[in-house]
Formats: C-alpha cells, sequence, structure tokens
C-alpha cells in the first residue's frame, strides 16, 4: 500500500510534474464540458480547426515575447466569430467556411515559423504538446481562464442548452441564440488554445471529443453527462502523465490513448447497456 | 435581490398588464405579405383567432404555413401588414408565445430526458442566471402529468414516439406559462391513435383558456374537431369552422386533383 503511494506522490516531488498536474487536471475538466456540446452538436471540426488556426498567433506570442497562449486567444475567438459571418455572407456550410479559415491560418504559422528561424519552439512542439515544459505563467493562466470558463458555463447552462436542443424554440421563446452561439464558441476557442500546450494542436479534438463521446454512450441526460465525461477526462489526462512519468512516453499521445481505450472499452465492452 | 424583486414584480405587472387588456383577439394578422426574390410566400393574408380556440392551418407543402408561424412568432417581418399577438408586436409578446417546433428542427443527438425538456419552458419564466427552485420542479412534474407523461419523465425524448414527444413539447407550452400555442407540423410522425390523443389534450388546454394554432399538412379526419380551419395557400383560400371551410371545392383547390384520395377521411 505505501508502495503505491510512493509511487503515486514520487513524480510531484518534481515541481515541472506538479505544474502538469495543475494544467492537466483543469484540462481534463473544461475539455469534457465543452466537448459535451462538440459532440452533441457537431463542432468536432470546429474545434479542429481552431486548434489549426491558432497557429500564426503562437508564434506571434513567441515574437513578442509575450506568453504565447495570450497570442493565440485572439485569433482563436476571431476565427470562431468569422466563420458564422463568411457563412451567412456566400451561402457556403459551416464546414467549408472552417476549412477556409484553418488551412489559410495553419499556413501563414507555417509561413512565419519558416521566416522566423530563431525561435524557442520547434513544429513538433507546437504540434505535440509540451505540458512537461509549462511555466508557471502558464499554469496561473490556465487556471484564471478556466474559472472563468466554467462560471460562464454554470451561469448559462439552461440557455445554451435550450439553444443546443432547440434552436428555432430558443429564438421564439427570446433568447438571443446568436450571442449565445457566440458565447459558445468563444469558450471553445479558449479552452481549444488552454489544451493545445498539453496535447498539442493535432490532440486537442481527442481531449474534446473522446471523453464526452464516452460518457455519452451511458448516460442519457445531459448534467450527468457532463460530470461523467469530466471524470473520465480527468482520469485520462492525469493517467496519461503517470504513464508519460513512468514509461517515457510522449504525454499528449499517451493521454489521446488511455482516452481511447476507455472509450473502445465502453462502446465494445459494455453493450449490454445499450442506450436505445 | 432588490433588482430581482423589482424585476419580478415588473415582469408580473406586465403580464398582469397585457391579460387585463384582452380584447378578445389572440392573434391577428392583417394584410400579412411576406415576398421572397419577387415571389410571394404570403399574398395579403387577413385573419383573426379569438381567445380560447383552436385552430388549424391547413395546406400543401410550400403553402407559405411555416412563413406564417415565423410572422407570428417575430422571427421574420413581413414584407408589408401587421401582426398583434394579444395586442402586442410579436417582438413585444414573446413571453406569450409557446412553440412546438417541426421535427427535424430539433436536435435529437442532444441528450435530454423528457423532465428536462420541460423545464426548459421555465427558462425564460426564470430569466437570466436564475436556477430552478422547488416550485419549478413542482411546476415541471405538473405539465407532464397534465399531458400523461408521469411515467417517462426519466425517458429520454429521442427514445419516445411522436405522439409522446409533441405530448412532451405541449407541457414544455404549459411549463412556459405561455397564452399562444403554436404547433408547426403538429401531426408529422404522429401515428393516427396519438393524433386522437394530441387533439384531447389540446382541446382540454383550450377549455382552459389557452389559444392553441397549428399546423399541418396532413389532411385529417381530426380537422373537424377545430373550432376554426384555415387553409392557406399563399393567400387565405377559406377561414372558418371546419364546417364550412372543408368542403370538396374548396380542398382541391387547396391540395389540387389529389384530394379525391383524402376526401373520404373528411
Amino acid at each position: 500500500m505505501e508502495a503505491l503511494w510512493d509511487a503515486l506522490l514520487e513524480p510531484f516531488r518534481f515541481s515541472f510534474m506538479l505544474r502538469a498536474l495543475a494544467v492537466a487536471v483543469l484540462v481534463g475538466v473544461m475539455c469534457p464540458l465543452l466537448g459535451g456540446y462538440v459532440i452533441t452538436r457537431g463542432l468536432a471540426f470546429m474545434s479542429d480547426g481552431l486548434a489549426h488556426a491558432v497557429m500564426p498567433g503562437l508564434i506571434v506570442g513567441f515574437l513578442l515575447g509575450i506568453n504565447p497562449l495570450l497570442g493565440a486567444l485572439p485569433i482563436a475567438v476571431a476565427m470562431a466569430v468569422t466563420v458564422g459571418a463568411i457563412e451567412r455572407r456566400t451561402g457556403v456550410s459551416a464546414d467549408t467556411a472552417i476549412g477556409i479559415m484553418f488551412a489559410g491560418s495553419f499556413a501563414l504559422g507555417l509561413v512565419l515559423l519558416k521566416l522566423t528561424p530563431a525561435l524557442p519552439v520547434s513544429v513538433e512542439d507546437l504540434l505535440l504538446g509540451q505540458i512537461l515544459g509549462v511555466s508557471a505563467e502558464d499554469v496561473w493562466i490556465t487556471g484564471g481562464l478556466a474559472v472563468v470558463v466554467l462560471a460562464t458555463l454554470t451561469l448559462l447552462h439552461k440557455e445554451l442548452v435550450f439553444v443546443s436542443f432547440d434552436p428555432v424554440g430558443a429564438q421564439v421563446a427570446g433568447l438571443k441564440t446568436t450571442w449565445l452561439d457566440h458565447v459558445l464558441f468563444v469558450l471553445l476557442a479558449v479552452v481549444v488554445v488552454l489544451t493545445l500546450q498539453a496535447v498539442g494542436t493535432i490532440l486537442v479534438m481527442a481531449m474534446l471529443v473522446v471523453p464526452a463521446a464516452t460518457a455519452y454512450q451511458v448516460v442519457r441526460s445531459f448534467v450527468p453527462m457532463l460530470l461523467l465525461s469530466v471524470g473520465l477526462g480527468v482520469l485520462a489526462a492525469v493517467a496519461g502523465l503517470y504513464s508519460s512519468f513512468y514509461l517515457n512516453l510522449p504525454s499528449g499521445p499517451a493521454m489521446t490513448l488511455i482516452a481511447t481505450a476507455l472509450f473502445m472499452l465502453v462502446t465494445f465492452g459494455a453493450r449490454a447497456r445499450s442506450r436505445r | 435581490m432588490l433588482y430581482l424583486v423589482i424585476g419580478e414584480s415588473l415582469k408580473r405587472g406586465y403580464l398582469n398588464g397585457v391579460n387585463s387588456q384582452l380584447p378578445g383577439a389572440a392573434l391577428t394578422v392583417q394584410d400579412v405579405s411576406v415576398v421572397y426574390d419577387g415571389q410571394a410566400a404570403l399574398h395579403h393574408v387577413t385573419f383573426e383567432v379569438a381567445r380560447g380556440q383552436l385552430v388549424g392551418v391547413l395546406g400543401p407543402n410550400g403553402a407559405g404555413k411555416s412563413t406564417l408561424l415565423n410572422v407570428i412568432t417575430g422571427l421574420e417581418r413581413p414584407s408589408m401588414g401587421s401582426v398583434l399577438v394579444y395586442g402586442h408586436p410579436p417582438e413585444d409578446a414573446k413571453r406569450l408565445v409557446a412553440y412546438v417546433p417541426q421535427h427535424e428542427r430539433v436536435n435529437w443527438r442532444f441528450p435530454m430526458t423528457a423532465y428536462d425538456l420541460v423545464m426548459m419552458g421555465r427558462c425564460t419564466v426564470l430569466g437570466l442566471f436564475r436556477r430552478p427552485s422547488r416550485l419549478d420542479r413542482e411546476r415541471v412534474l405538473e405539465c407532464l402529468e397534465r399531458v400523461g407523461l408521469t411515467h417517462l419523465s426519466k425517458a429520454s425524448v429521442g427514445t419516445l414516439s411522436g405522439g409522446e414527444r409533441q405530448r412532451a413539447f405541449v407541457a414544455r407550452a404549459l411549463a412556459q406559462e405561455a397564452e399562444l400555442v403554436l404547433l408547426d407540423e403538429a401531426f408529422s410522425g404522429v401515428d393516427v391513435g396519438s393524433q386522437e390523443s394530441l387533439v384531447e389534450i389540446l382541446l382540454g388546454l383550450r377549455n382552459e383558456g389557452k389559444t392553441i394554432v397549428l399546423v399541418t399538412h396532413d389532411l385529417t379526419g381530426l380537422a373537424r374537431r377545430f373550432d376554426a380551419c384555415l387553409c392557406l395557400n399563399h393567400h387565405v383560400c377559406a377561414y372558418g369552422p371546419p364546417g364550412v371551410t372543408l368542403t370538396p371545392e374548396l380542398l382541391r383547390e387547396l391540395y389540387g386533383a389529389h384530394v379525391g384520395l383524402f376526401a373520404g377521411g373528411i
């Protein structure tokens, strides 16, 4: 028993592991909360697009010597709001509008990266995340924004649910549906940017989608589903961190693999509890 | 807190104000036209619905029925003409109107129990940032009981039958404390037996003074039980009690030659 405790506590004698744990738990909580909306409203591509589109923001952040998260946030928020505008203005579908913004912005990021060879960051770090390298400042920014995200989701819960389930009914009832959608997209943008540092561009979607999709199969009411997926998200994030420490695996992929394994277990292991 | 108390009394006062000046007409549609790209979806539509009536809007697909609902709910502004809901323009009457959406316009992937769905009706009653109290929860259970869904309150709406879904949405309208209930394509995906029990429930609400306008493209025999039928094909073909409006000639004008297939049932 004592040996187990030692094994569990051992990694956190290192302060970089403590910082990583803090970010892992925050990401493990926030991603599934937004993920509940992402999987039920079909926003997975939007999330993936956001994760790629913030690349120039991250680089500009590095160039200006400010925290790269702060560089990425405005781009993510701008994209979240612009996609709707492009959709309305051109009549193309949402996924086309996202594709345009995603590709254009990511390309700009790659060009910037090429033009500024002295950056203290590699493409690999951006794509895979580097949770073991987060600074104390990163932890504070993540924690602060997590409070904002959680507060907004709680305060607007019943309105966001209404608009997600029955957008026309919500509009008739007098809710500001476009405004609520923008709030949701901005929150999504914030969470995507915060998750980037943990798991990187490519795996953001895994943390957003997988725990929520796992819980979706077990629970048929939204709030219990969110709570269960938060549990799964934190479990995957923390377990991923441990396996990263003990098995020397890259932490982002380890978290994603654990989340995916839980998903597979529930999907194919617990067929008896079918939803319908 | 003081703010909340004042807000509440203003809200109540506003609603009482509306109730006290009910002149009879729940809905007044005056010479409404809606034009898209030179095509008239609605052409000089005029009618009035008295308080406590159940009115069916009948017409084929593409006859402008949904546009009419959009104009009544304030989602769309008419190109000309005016709409009054209990004497107010639609934008100011949102709290008086509940809407039962078309099946296709709801996100059925969203995990939601029948209870959650009805609780949604309390959303506008409560207002921003306020959480449901014990009173709200009791009200939701009453509304579920009213439509005979108590035993399914914990069931996922995705698993409910078409008729049960419509009843759950009607319960939401009740929880919203609306005076005017609009149902878009009320009978689509609802089997004949359930259509009947839905109309039974709606007639019960009408008897309590609620005003109900339901839209359907089905030519249903149940239309005989409505207080009035509005036959719509871009313009008003006929409006009045079903005995007067649902004549073979009018139905032929409305639905074309195929009406022979249905006329026996009407």
